[in-house]
């Protein structure tokens, strides 16, 4: 039962992982690209977390798992307006 | 399976390690140059070396990663960017005949080495009388102290090096540049956001280093990207060459590393050699003293000597 639900987590992580990648190649401008990576990463690597955490041993190990997933979630939003910010001002010439 | 996830990372190592040093500029090659190294501290969780993992992770992928952009911006700044010439493949093929020599000499001693017993018979005799459980930390900080203590000291003049770049009308002021940073933007909130965590896993790298993997390399260089954080946000303001209490931070480590090393030499056992009744408290010790002196280096080091630029 554990096992399904790894198998069935992981896999649709892993569909929003290709989803984002394929974006990030595909899309025409730096925002869409940002937009591509940070949404469906984000939301594949959620997956992943929910995935593994059912293989875990402990709730210390669940617990771990989404703190990182917790932490990615803050660092890629907030790169993510950075790196936009920068690329707004460079589009503007300012 | 793993054998196809091992494969899979090491053409990855290749392939980046390649996409480093073929030129496309500057920033790429550093861009590359930190995927590098994350993918290298993966392929150590592999060969089960948390501890090594760790460091290249926070050292190898983080820190140097940061001194190098922070590097490239400084060259940027002063319209000096010093892209390479177009790549001339001649010119490379000494360093890259030179490369492949030395590859292909590790590989064969690797192969003709014997397997060696693990852990190492002569380290576990020595653990149970080295006051920690961890034999990372062990070998660090007890058996090898001194090769842990010079590099201690090295990194303190690597910092004093990069103070020396500083001109004498500025060497009062703050170091770096100032930061601007929009009060209640997205960078001001990730800098009260992300310190807690960050001090709270720095702090217990540190005090787990004694029994699992961990310890102040690793710890002192989260502390010190905490330190960072901040200092990016705005929310702290970097301090000054002169102030005394940061000097003291400075040293700290190696000062209480001579002093561990000098008491031993009293009590008998001879210089840097930890009598085995105090040996775990002195570990402790001496971990805490090495993570603030770590954690304070680096920061420095990548925020850079003292520019006049904080002066209105």
């Amino acid at each position: 039962m554990n096992d399904l639900a790894t198998y069935a987590f992981t896999s649709i992580g892993l569909f929003f992982f290709v989803a984002g990648s394929v974006g990030f190649l595909r899309f025409p401008d730096v925002f869409s690209r940002l937009h591509a990576l940070t949404k469906a990463d984000n939301l594949g690597l959620g997956f992943i977390a929910l995935g593994i955490a059912f293989q875990a041993e402990s709730w210390r190990l669940v617990a771990l798992l989404f703190l990182i997933w917790g932490l990615m979630l803050l660092a890629a939003g907030t790169m993510s307006q950075l790196i936009a910010r920068d690329a707004l001002r460079e589009r503007d010439g300012r | 399976m793993t054998l196809v996830l091992d494969l899979t990372l090491c053409a990855l190592i290749l392939a980046v390690a390649l996409a480093t040093v073929l030129g496309g500029g500057v920033f790429r090659a550093i861009v590359f140059f930190i995927v590098y190294g994350l993918l290298l501290s993966v392929a150590w969780v592999r060969l089960d070396a948390v501890d090594v993992a760790l460091a290249e992770a926070a050292i190898g992928a983080g820190l140097t990663g940061v001194l190098f952009l922070s590097a490239f911006g400084k060259l940027a700044r002063i319209g000096a960017e010093a892209e390479p010439p177009a790549a001339r493949i001649r010119g490379f093929l000494p360093a890259a005949l030179a490369c492949a020599g030395l590859t292909g000499a590790l590989a064969w001693a690797w192969f003709a080495l014997p397997v060696p017993e693990r852990p190492a018979p002569d380290l576990a005799t020595a653990l149970p009388r080295a006051g920690v459980e961890n034999p990372v930390t062990a070998v660090l900080l007890n058996f090898r102290a001194w090769d842990t203590l010079l590099e201690s000291i090295v990194l303190l003049a690597a910092l004093i090096g990069v103070w020396m770049l500083a001109r004498d009308e500025d060497w009062h002021d703050r170091f770096g540049l100032p930061q601007h940073v929009r009060p209640g933007g997205v960078m001001a909130n990730f800098g009260r956001l992300l310190p807690p965590v960050g001090v709270l896993v720095g702090v217990y790298l540190v005090y787990v280093g004694a029994d699992r993997p961990g310890g102040a390399f690793q710890g002192g260089t989260v502390l010190a990207a905490v330190g960072l954080v901040a200092a990016l946000a705005g929310l702290l303001r970097p301090p000054r060459v002169t102030q005394i209490v940061w000097r003291m931070g400075l040293v700290a480590g190696p000062l209480v590393f001579l002093v561990a090393g000098i008491v031993g030499a009293i009590l008998g056992a001879g210089f840097l050699t930890l009598p085995e009744p105090i040996a775990g408290s002195a570990i402790f010790v001496i971990e805490i003293a090495l993570a603030i002196s770590i954690a304070v280096t680096l920061a420095f080091l990548v925020i850079g000597p003292p520019e006049q630029g904080h002066r209105e």
